[in-house]
This record gives structure tokens, C-alpha cells and sequence, in this order.
């Protein structure tokens, strides 16, 4: 009779607010567990009639944490609005380069500043030193290279955006700048230390999975289908390619799709108790359709990585599930750091190739006047939608940002470690909440532009009784 | 002879020519006073009054008050400085100025005056009024979002142009710019190469399909603050 339920809110160490309710009956037996987000569809509004050109820069607003995403996804979209269907090759590299910036430092600052005090300490751990300054004081070092990673990234999206947020680097057709010979060698300078320390960061990330596997394996996990972009050959491109989706065993339900006809085969489902919609393959239906974006998801789907680092530890990690994809929640974190390497490998290459200081910059064709652009932003897939008028107006924009797909992801797998950890427990600790914060902190959701929001959210985590009493809440300001 | 006058800015001795605004002569010294709807190449205006100085201790818009004889000017006083601080940030509460996102940042004027005067954010509250964007002519458009009533482009548009595009309508706090036409630009004889469209000294009318052409770094106020190049002819 006595139903009690419980609220996680804010989730600590995730970017953004979101609330999680967990209902418990009166043997403590968990009844149903739930993530809300309370969404405010904010940018949609305020882009309509404004010009197509001042999307790309009007859209950052929507996120500080991958500015650069919306920035890129949206100028690749209005690429296509000025009819430019091939960019020229510095163009092309320019936004590259500042999008491997975007990802190496987003990746890096996930894993040292959000993920490694769960890593390092323990999901129990008193969470005095669970954070961010106990790891500065057991591994000072680990503490510094997350600084100066972030830094780098940052240094690279500013030297091909302009600034480091709210640069202006992408425009449609092409870029503003090219890199110039100064920009190039005060990078070239450091990137063999940023490809050696994501190199150490990825081991860290990795003899931490394979040590803790039976803890790890189970922890959050459930079989699901997985999303991601690749390249006609199939491999991993975080900029540019047509979606796929791979099902929990490794077959096919999506492959090269034109990002053009994503409604033909991607449905958004709405439920009451969520302002966050439920991304979701048509052909498969709102039950079985959802998938995961995301690091994990990414190197699941993809058939080879064309750096050789990167490549050689997609293998070693795809050996695990010999071959199948993973569908371990805590594998998002080690899937993460090959990206890390992946992107400081390409940062690498792209700051010797003299493209770079190419001249031709912009081109354009035939005006159209819808667009769709899919790019893979740090944290899964991101896909923006406009209509323009022939005022050069927007007039309709749709976001699916990653956050949103991995909603019901996030869902399950606060459901699965809710029923593990807590479901049933005469008492219930800070520790066992955390896990749930845990599993969730595994997407790295951003639930400030999952919602649109113009601004940021924190999260809150609440456990609530049958007659609706909180009787636990946690979160932080 | 007696064409040349001589006053006094800030304890130093200015010579200009009779005719002269105290804007004009203290330019030609290498003296900013600090403007947003004067323009070198258009007729005085005398309305957003940021060019205020103190003339024998009496308020004049140094943009329309002509150089006479003997005169003792301030202008780079604290007080004066704090004044125009306060004339700049009611503009920016007044309209919808989002230089973050804003095609005109790094060369608009307003904003560069709000770096010159080291302006974080308004004393004012901000008034987020709902005003309307006219995109409807092919290569130019209006954003009274970003207008500050400056008029230059109603003045560029009779004397430079000889055309009669742009008029203000409505008074005090509802004046707003309106245009030749029952509703939209494109029905006027608005042109692109018009000197209206090149003078408006924020992102209020702008040519289209420009937006951030110029990388950050390369815009006009990036590297040194208004009024640097008038500076940089004193002697
Ligand atoms: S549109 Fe520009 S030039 Fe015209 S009045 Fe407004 S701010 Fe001044
Ligand atoms: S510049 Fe003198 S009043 Fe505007």
C-alpha cells in the first residue's frame, strides 16, 4: 500500500538538468523508474525569420558545451541551401580540424572532470572524494593533462572558429579563414603530447573495463540497437557520412542513409511523462526502433577507424564481443577515449597537410530551400532540419540532438540499475543513488540542448513515497 | 586670418577654421569625441547626443555646435565619459542587441563604443521590445531589432542617394524607422549600392548574404577601439 518514490535530481557531473523519479512500493521494491527532462523547444522559436546565414552562429547559444557541433551541423546545412555540394578542400579540412578540436577536448573533459572519480574511486565511494578535486589530489598529473587537453581543443577552435566560443569559422558554403602558417605550427608544436596523453588516457580507460568486467558488464546494460554516421565504405567519419543503424546482434536495420529523407525512417514519439521526445526507427516502431548515440554506438556501427591507433584499439575493443556490437553501458567510456585518440590522430594529420593554407574558401550553386545536415557532435548524432524562404527567412527548424536519442537508452538503463542496486534494499545509501547517476553520466548527456533550452539546466535525483512524500532527494546547485 | 579659431580641449589649445563643428576641429587634432549618428560624410544630426561635451562648463552636442573663439571644452572627463556610458547603455536596453550572434559584431559601432567605455553590462533593465524585420527586398534588410535611431541612413538617403527610402514615423518612445513604401522595402526604390545601406553603424540595415565573411580578427574593431585612427593623427 505504502508506495514510495524516489527522485534523483540533479544528476551530479552531467551537463545540464534533468530529474530522476524512482517509485518505490512499500517493501522498497521498485515500481518504475523515469528520467524527465523538462523541455523548452526555445531555439525553434527564435530562429524563425531569421536569415539563413546567421543560423550557424545564432545556434551555438543553444549549448556551451559542443558549440562547434551546432555550429557545423547547421552551416552544413546551409551548404546546402546556397546549392554548395562539394566544399573546396580547405574548407572541408578547416571545419574538420575544428571539429576534431570540438571532440578531443569535449571527450577529454567528460572523462577526466565527469567520469574518472567514479573510475578512480569507485561508484561507493565517499563522495567527499568522488569528485573532481580528489582526483586532483590522488592523480595530479591526470589533473593537469585534463587541463591542458581542454586547452588544446579549445586553442584548435579557435585558431579555425575565430574564438573559442561563439566563433564564426563555418559559413555556408565554405569558412572565413583558412589556418595560417603561425596558427599551424603554435598546434603543430604540442599535438604529439596530445596524442600521447589521450594515448595513456584510453589505456586508463580500458584496463579499467577489462579489470572490472564482471562488475561492469551487467552494470546498466541492456541490448539495444546503435546509430551512428559512416562514410560509403562504412568507416568511422565524425564529420560527415549517412546514417546507419546496427541492431544488438551486429545486423543491419539502416544503412547510408540520405540525411534528406531521415523523416522517411527516423519518427520522434511523444510521451506524457516526458518533455523529451523518444527518437525512434520507423520500420521497427516506437517499441523496439530507439537507439544509442554516442561514442559507444559509434565505433558499434562502423566497420574500421582510418587512424592506425584509433583502428587498432576498435578492434581490441570490438575482440570483447567478438565482434558483435557492445552493449555494455560502461563501454561508453572506453569506446569515448578511442575517439579521444581518433581525434588527436586526425588533429595530427590534418596540421600537416597544407590544404590548410588553401585560398579558395567559399562556393555556391543553385539556391534550395530545405536542408537537412547530420554530423556526429561528441555526445551521438546530431541532426538539423530547416526550410528557408526565398527572403532568405527560416521558416521551420528541427534539432534532434544526441541527448534526445539516448533518451530512452538513458531510461533503460536507469531502470536496469535501479532494479540491480536499489530495488528491494532496506536502506537506501548516497552510494546506491549514485549509480543511477553513474549509468547516466555513462551518455554524457547535455540536457541543455537536449531540451532547447537557451542556457543550461542541472539535474536533480528524488526518492519519493506512495503518498508522494520525498524521502531522499540529492543534487547540486 | 580670421578664419582660424582657437579653443581649448582638455587644457590643450586647438586651432579650427570658422564653420567648424567642435566634432570636426577637434578631429582634425587628432581628438575623438566619441559619436554615433554624426557620419564625416553626412549632414549633423544632433540626436543620439553621445557627442556631448561641455562648452564653458554648459551640455552642447559637440556634432552641431560650431567652433567660436576662446572656448573652453572638456571631453574626456570622467563625469562626461559616465554620461555617455549611460546614453550608450540605454540604446542597448532598448532595442534587441545580441552581439553575440550578430553579423555586424567586431564593426558595429555601438558595440565598439560599449568596449571603448568598458561597458560589462547595462545598469538598465533590458526591455526585450517586440520590433519587426523587413527581409522582403532581394539584397538588403531591415532589423529595428538592432536600430538605434541614428537617422543616417535617412539622411544618406536624400543627400547622398537622392532618394527619399527611409523616414522616421512615430514619436518618443514609439518612433521607429519606417520606409517609402505601404509595407515593405522591397516596393521602394532601395538599391544595393545605396550609401543609406553602407552608413547605418549597426546591424539595422544590411546587405544580405554577407553575414560573417570577415573571420574574427580581421573586423574593424578587433584590434584597436573607436576613435584609434582619429587618435592616431594628434601630434
Ligand atoms: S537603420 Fe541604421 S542607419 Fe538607419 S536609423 Fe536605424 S541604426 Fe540608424
Ligand atoms: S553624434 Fe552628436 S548627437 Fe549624435
Amino acid at each position: 500500500m505504502a508506495e514510495k518514490h524516489v527522485y534523483i535530481e540533479p544528476v551530479t557531473r552531467i551537463e545540464g538538468h534533468a530529474k530522476v523519479s524512482i517509485y518505490l512500493d512499500e517493501k522498497n521494491k521498485v515500481k518504475q523508474a523515469r528520467m524527465h527532462v523538462v523541455e523548452f523547444r526555445g531555439f525553434e522559436r527564435f530562429v524563425q525569420g531569421r536569415p539563413y546565414w546567421e543560423v550557424p552562429v545564432l545556434v551555438q547559444r543553444l549549448c556551451g558545451i559542443c558549440p562547434v557541433s551546432h555550429h557545423l551541423a547547421a552551416a552544413k546545412a546551409m551548404d546546402r541551401i546556397v546549392g554548395a555540394k562539394k566544399l573546396t578542400a580547405t574548407a572541408e579540412k578547416v571545419r574538420r580540424l575544428m571539429h576534431y578540436g570540438q571532440t578531443f577536448q569535449s571527450h577529454a573533459m567528460h572523462f577526466f572532470h565527469l567520469a574518472s572519480p567514479d573510475l578512480l574511486f569507485g561508484f561507493d565511494a565517499d563522495p567527499a572524494i568522488r569528485n573532481v578535486f580528489g582526483v586532483v589530489q590522488k592523480h595530479p598529473d591526470l589533473a593537469v593533462q585534463a587541463v591542458k587537453m581542454r586547452a588544446y581543443g579549445q586553442e584548435v577552435i579557435k585558431a579555425t572558429a575565430g574564438k573559442r566560443i561563439h566563433g564564426t569559422g563555418a559559413i555556408p558554403g565554405g569558412v572565413n579563414k583558412n589556418l595560417s602558417l603561425a596558427e599551424r605550427d603554435v598546434l603543430l608544436k604540442d599535438v604529439e603530447q596530445m596524442v600521447a596523453w589521450a594515448r595513456s588516457a584510453l589505456g586508463i580507460a580500458r584496463d579499467y573495463t577489462t579489470a572490472h568486467l564482471k562488475e561492469l558488464a551487467p552494470f546498466g546494460s541492456f541490448d539495444s540497437n546503435h546509430g551512428g554516421i559512416v562514410r560509403k565504405d562504412g568507416t568511422l567519419d565524425l564529420y560527415d557520412g549517412r546514417f546507419r543503424v546496427k541492431d544488438a546482434k551486429g545486423s543491419m536495420v539502416i544503412d547510408q542513409l540520405d540525411p534528406m529523407k531521415y523523416l522517411d525512417h527516423i519518427a520522434e514519439e511523444v510521451r506524457s511523462w516526458s518533455y523529451m521526445k523518444f527518437p525512434f526507427v520507423k520500420s521497427l516502431g516506437p517499441g523496439k526502433g530507439w537507439y544509442r548515440v554516442g561514442p559507444l554506438a559509434r565505433i558499434n556501427v562502423c566497420d574500421r577507424i582510418d587512424t592506425p591507433e584509433a583502428e587498432a584499439a576498435r578492434v581490441e575493443f570490438m575482440k570483447l564481443t567478438d565482434g558483435k556490437p557492445n552493449n555494455i553501458t560502461m563501454a561508453y567510456h572506453w569506446a569515448r577515449m578511442i575517439e579521444l585518440v581518433h581525434a588527436a590522430e586526425k588533429i595530427r594529420d590534418l596540421l600537416h597537410d597544407s590544404d590548410l593554407q588553401g585560398a579558395d574558401l567559399v562556393v555556391k550553386g543553385e539556391r534550395q530551400f530545405e536542408a537537412v545536415a547530420v554530423i556526429e557532435a561528441p555526445r551521438g548524432t546530431l541532426w538539423h532540419h530547416y526550410r528557408v524562404n526565398e527572403n532568405d527567412q527560416v521558416t521551420m527548424a528541427n534539432l534532434i540532438v544526441s541527448t534526445t536519442q539516448n533518451n530512452e537508452p538513458m531510461n533503460q538503463a536507469v531502470m536496469k540499475v535501479v532494479q540491480d542496486h536499489i530495488s528491494g534494499k532496506a536502506e537506501i545509501t548516497e552510494g546506491m543513488l549514485n549509480h543511477v547517476e553513474v549509468a547516466i553520466r555513462a551518455y554524457d548527456p547535455c540536457f541543455s540542448c537536449a531540451t532547447h533550452a537557451l542556457g543550461q539546466m542541472p539535474l536533480v535525483v528524488e526518492l519519493i513515497d506512495v503518498h508522494g512524500n520525498v524521502i531522499e532527494k540529492r543534487g547540486r546547485a | 586670418m580670421s578664419d582660424t579659431v582657437t579653443v581649448t580641449i582638455d587644457g590643450a589649445q586647438v586651432k579650427g577654421r570658422a564653420g567648424q563643428t567642435i566634432l570636426q576641429a577637434a578631429e582634425a587634432a587628432g581628438i575623438y569625441i566619441p559619436r554615433l549618428c554624426a557620419h564625416n560624410e553626412l549632414s549633423a544630426h544632433g540626436s543620439c547626443r553621445v557627442c556631448t561635451v561641455l562648452v564653458n562648463g554648459r551640455p552642447q552636442a559637440a556634432c552641431t555646435q560650431p567652433v567660436a573663439d576662446g572656448m573652453i571644452i572638456e571631453n574626456n572627463t570622467e563625469k562626461l565619459t559616465n554620461m555617455r556610458k549611460a546614453i550608450v547603455e540605454m540604446l542597448f536596453v532598448e532595442g534587441n542587441h545580441f552581439c553575440m550572434s550578430c553579423e555586424k559584431s567586431g564593426n558595429c559601432e555601438l558595440q565598439a563604443l560599449a568596449y571603448r567605455f568598458g561597458i560589462a553590462a547595462p545598469r538598465y533593465p533590458y526591455l526585450f521590445p517586440k520590433r519587426d524585420i523587413d527581409f522582403s527586398h532581394p539584397d538588403i534588410y531591415i532589423d529595428r531589432n538592432r536600430c538605434v535611431l541614428c537617422g543616417r541612413c535617412v539622411r544618406a538617403s536624400r543627400e547622398t542617394d537622392k532618394k527619399v527610402v527611409f523616414e522616421f514615423t512615430g514619436r518618443g518612445a514609439h518612433r521607429r524607422l519606417g520606409i517609402d513604401a505601404a509595407a515593405d522595402l522591397a516596393d521602394t526604390d532601395a538599391a544595393v549600392a545605396d550609401k543609406s545601406v553602407e552608413v547605418c553603424p549597426v546591424g539595422a540595415l544590411m546587405r544580405k548574404r554577407v553575414g560573417y565573411a570577415v573571420p574574427v580578427g580581421q573586423r574593424k574593431y578587433d584590434h584597436k577601439p573607436i576613435g584609434s585612427d582619429i587618435e592616431a593623427k594628434r601630434a
